[in-house]
């Protein structure tokens, strides 16, 4: 058994912990660092509802170890709502209805986050191609598109605006 | 599920990486995207003692076209495959490939070197590089040496590399003018394996399809090329009835196990129809120029 110093960065802020080779990134997130807006849903690398942006890409934190994670930069849901408003995203789901038991939520919501930020104006297609590594067993996806669409005019309205 | 317990490395060059490897031959596994090795590590289908991350190794990570050939070093990520301009514009096989593998964050993961090197038939790189005729650098102790593609897979997940050498590059032949390529996949939703999926790559001149070479996936114990299928095609005009043998060749060729993707028989009429239906986008790519 190997124990690991891991330091990153978790939404802004450093932190230094010891762990173990083979604690995955979920496990460090929500229980060494109590941040369990990041949920663990399949276990199987499939559901994307641990979807956390490392180095700015999302990727599902059940599938690295925390210590891969040495030097990056992590920012997980809580994360999101800068200064405690509510990100264009968020907001859209609001709206939308994009949630209902809102088990997948963060996921969806770091996966799109990423996805608007390449694709700043996506077809509806695109934006079901964007989160097709993510699932959700509620809403049939209809509501989560159209919670993406508003966040991506409100995004554009918001760049627009400056 | 928790994986068990190993000593884990995270060498900052090539070379710490293959003097740890030469240490621990036999007990040492690479870690590259991880996200086929770590699921079976939290299966506990996979228990290495000790992993070496090759993930800091970014002089790994590059696509370009060097000389008669594109270099893929082997930690490049599959995002960056979808993403590289040279990719989308020359080596349509290959994108058709990239933009199917998984999902969207498993891409942003999952290297080009660590889908071959796992020779899993189920994985879509093996038959895209069959298809291609592509090379295989490993670098180990010794220094470097290539290997051929149709060499590289010599069982279900084990491949021609020794236990101290570690898969660097894939070197993908350049097409010739009148080239194309195409990947068609089936699978039940995204981010499943493949029912079965066809890869193939030809080369028309003068109306004859002088070069075809197809790669099966998923449909097969290990990644197989369809000789039977691409005798078809060769010298042939194209046409629908060739198309068709080719087709019915590779369903009867490929060997594929039921279980709860289908029985074989199912297997095989996809297997036709994928390799009809990337015989007729190579086609028509090679008419177009690309």
């Amino acid at each position: 058994m190997s124990e690991h110093e891991v330091t990153l960065t978790i939404n802004g802020e450093s932190v230094t912990r010891s762990v173990e080779a083979r604690t995955l990134l979920v496990h460090f997130i929500r229980e060494d660092l109590s941040l369990t807006g990041t949920h663990i849903g399949c276990d199987t690398t499939s559901c994307g509802a641990c979807t956390v942006l490392v180095c700015g890409k999302p990727v599902k934190s059940c599938t690295m170890f925390a210590v891969q994670a040495n030097g990056a930069d992590i920012e997980t849901i809580e994360g999101v709502a800068a200064g405690g408003e509510l990100h264009p995203l968020q907001e859209g789901f609001w709206e939308k209805h994009g949630l209902q038991c809102g088990y997948c939520t963060p996921g969806m919501i770091m996966t799109a986050k990423d996805f608007l930020a390449n694709n700043p104006n996506p077809t509806e297609d695109e934006i079901r191609h964007g989160i097709s590594g993510n699932l959700c067993r509620c809403t049939g996806y209809n509501k989560i598109v159209e919670a993406i669409q508003y966040a991506a005019e409100k995004l554009q309205a918001d760049a627009g605006g400056e | 599920m928790i994986p068990g317990a190993f000593d884990y490395h995270s060498p900052q060059s090539l070379d710490e990486a293959l003097s740890l490897l030469k240490q621990h031959a036999g007990d040492a596994k690479i870690l590259a995207g991880g996200q086929s090795l770590i699921p079976a590590m939290r299966f506990r289908l996979a228990v290495p003692s000790i992993l070496i991350d090759i993930n800091r190794l970014n002089d790994l990570r590059y696509v370009e076209e060097r000389g008669d050939h594109l270099a893929i070093g082997a930690m490049t990520l599959e995002r960056s495959l979808e993403d590289a301009t040279v990719v989308r514009s020359s080596y349509s096989l290959l994108h058709d490939t990239a933009g199917v593998i998984a999902d969207p964050l498993v891409r942003n993961m999952a290297t080009v070197g660590g889908n071959i090197a796992h020779a899993d038939p189920a994985n879509d790189h093996p038959a895209t590089m069959l298809a291609y005729d592509a090379t295989v650098v490993a670098k180990g102790p010794g220094g470097e040496r290539t290997i051929a593609i149709d060499e590289f897979f010599t069982g279900l997940f084990e491949n021609a590399l020794s236990d101290d050498e570690i898969l660097t590059e894939i070197r993908i032949p350049k097409p010739g003018a009148g080239s194309g390529g195409a990947y068609t996949k089936l699978e039940r939703k995204v981010g499943d394996y493949a029912i079965s999926a066809a890869a193939v790559q030809l080369r028309l001149d003068g109306g004859a399809i002088v070069e075809a070479r197809i790669g099966l996936t998923n449909v097969s114990a290990v990644p197989m090329r369809a000789r039977a299928a691409e005798a078809e095609l060769a010298g042939k005009s194209p046409s629908d009835d060739v198309i068709e043998a080719a087709g019915k060749a590779a369903a009867a060729e490929c060997d594929p196990s039921p279980d709860l993707r289908g029985p074989v028989e199912y297997k095989r009429d996809v297997t036709r129809v994928m390799v009809k239906r990337s015989i007729a986008t190579a086609i028509a790519r090679a008419k177009g120029g690309n």
